[in-house]
């Protein structure tokens, strides 16, 4: 599609925007008393829907049924939105690789909405039926059962399947001719990454565990942050300081949680451009991530709400809005 | 060569040079702001008639490429039914003085119907900066204008 073949979705997610949540909605929020008060609020804005019950679940799972409505009023090409579902795509593979070899099956493990259901990954997992799977999942699907049934290794499997992921990523904001879904893709790609070299520095991972679980990326060396992740977290935060990534640096230094906050934080800077464009495909990708966001967040401070976190705690949490 | 086609041909291709990209760049730039237009309305159906009014604005090309054609056609008396003969070096003339209208109109009103496009987006998000939005589209405009007046000063002085 042409860039003016979005004309009228993007004047349409112009106006849509006007009702994302501001940094000030959200203060609002924190500031109810309870996580009733939190629903009431949300429920006053149009959140959930006459037929939805007073319920955190059930209101926020209606909004992201919302998302993929309207986007699929506007009659685009759809096939640009799959990059942003890989996660949850390779999470059935995993789920069903791992229900497939360990005989146990969860209830409402299997996201719904993926071009393979939870029954049919679990079909093709079992009959070792791969070819029926997207081509970049199949190897990764043959592996990740190959470890599970000969070696046990749960957390192995999740790092091949893991990295599948990340490489599906890479490559459709390599292949995109869409700006916002290459700086998406390298974004999640080096973000992924970080939160790897992270957890594998604090929990002692070998070199060859963090080279087997990073996937390539273009702002950072992985085999440089595997490095550093050996040496500790010192070293991890003097190499984001050198590479561009000065605040993931910050946010490493100030808590946990605060890093966890600048992860999705980067995804929501590399979209924030998108607000002053007015052709392509960018402004409803950014509208996605920006409404996933939003959902996310308010599903952080009802949380929190519920567990009588103080207000300046929730704030530590709470991630940087799109407006 | 030239000679082959009559004064009042070349005159008249002038006239209809001007008709033609105009009015093509005025339904370029209008047909765009209207899907942006349609986009806001659907959300917002309050926003009509100032979405409305920025949908407009690469109207006007195709209006001053019509006001030039009427000109040319005027003076070389086709619109009477008496039309005077005139000799291929006028007709040639009065074919460069439609080219700035027709040219400039269709260059100018695409870039203001995407300029209207963006317009409608402020429109969509804060309403309350329509004037400032209107602008911007506006600016776009000079350009169709001052090529107007150079079309008719020509036609006219020919």
């Amino acid at each position: 599609m042409s860039k003016t073949q979005y004309t009228y979705a993007v004047a349409r997610i112009r106006a849509l925007e006007v009702s994302l949540f501001s940094a000030s909605v959200i203060e609002q929020l924190i500031a109810c008393k309870d996580d009733e008060a939190c629903l009431r609020f949300l429920q006053e804005r149009g959140w959930g829907g006459t037929d939805v019950p007073m319920d955190a679940d059930a209101i926020l799972t209606r909004e992201r049924e919302k998302i993929w409505e309207t986007i699929g009023e506007m009659h685009v090409d759809m096939d640009v939105f799959d990059v942003l579902s890989y996660a949850s795509w390779f999470h059935n593979l995993k789920a069903a690789v791992k229900e497939v070899c360990t005989g146990k099956s969860g209830a409402n493990i299997y996201y719904e909405g993926t071009p393979i259901s939870g029954e049919e990954m679990v079909r093709i997992v079992k009959e070792k039926d791969y070819k029926a799977l997207p081509e970049n999942m199949q190897a990764a699907a043959e592996e990740a059962v190959d470890i599970l049934l000969h070696s046990g290794d749960g957390q192995l499997c999740d790092v091949v399947i893991d990295r599948a992921t990340m490489e599906a990523v890479k490559e459709a904001g390599r292949s995109s001719r869409d700006e916002i879904i290459r700086d998406y893709a390298e974004s999640t790609v080096a973000v992924a990454n970080i939160k790897i070299a992270v957890r594998a520095s604090k929990t002692a991972k070998s070199l060859e565990f963090m080279k087997r679980a990073m996937a390539p990326c273009d702002t950072l060396n992985v085999d440089g942050l595997a490095h550093a992740a050996l040496a500790g977290m010192d070293s991890i935060i003097e190499y984001l300081n050198g590479n561009g990534y000065a605040e993931a640096a910050e946010a490493l230094k100030d808590s946990p949680s605060a890093f966890e906050r600048w992860c999705d934080n980067r995804i929501i800077q590399t979209i924030k451009p998108q607000k002053s464009n007015p052709f392509s495909v960018g402004p409803l990708v950014a509208y996605v991530i920006a409404r996933e966001n939003e959902i996310k967040t308010v599903r952080i401070i009802l949380t929190c709400k519920q567990n009588g976190l103080s207000d300046d705690s929730i704030r530590e949490r709470v991630r940087e809005m799109y407006v | 060569m030239l000679s082959m086609i009559s004064g009042n041909g070349w005159a008249l291709l002038g006239a209809a040079l001007a008709v033609i990209l105009a009015g093509c760049g005025s339904a370029y730039g209008v047909g765009v702001a209207g899907q942006a237009a349609s986009g806001v309305v659907t959300e917002d159906p309050s926003k009509f008639a100032k979405v409305l009014i920025m949908q407009l604005l690469p109207g006007t090309q195709g209006i001053y490429g019509l006001l030039v054609a009427f000109i040319t056609l005027s003076k070389v008396g086709l619109l009477g039914g008496g039309a005077a003969e005139i000799d291929v070096t006028t007709g040639l003339m009065i074919l460069a003085a439609c080219l700035p209208i027709g040219i400039v109109g269709l260059v100018s009103a695409i870039h203001q119907g995407k300029t209207s496009v963006a317009a409608i987006g402020i429109v969509a998000k804060k309403p309350d900066q329509f004037g400032k939005a209107m602008l911007f589209p506006a600016m776009v405009e000079t350009y169709a204008i001052l090529a107007l007046l150079i079309s008719i000063l020509a036609i006219t002085s020919i």
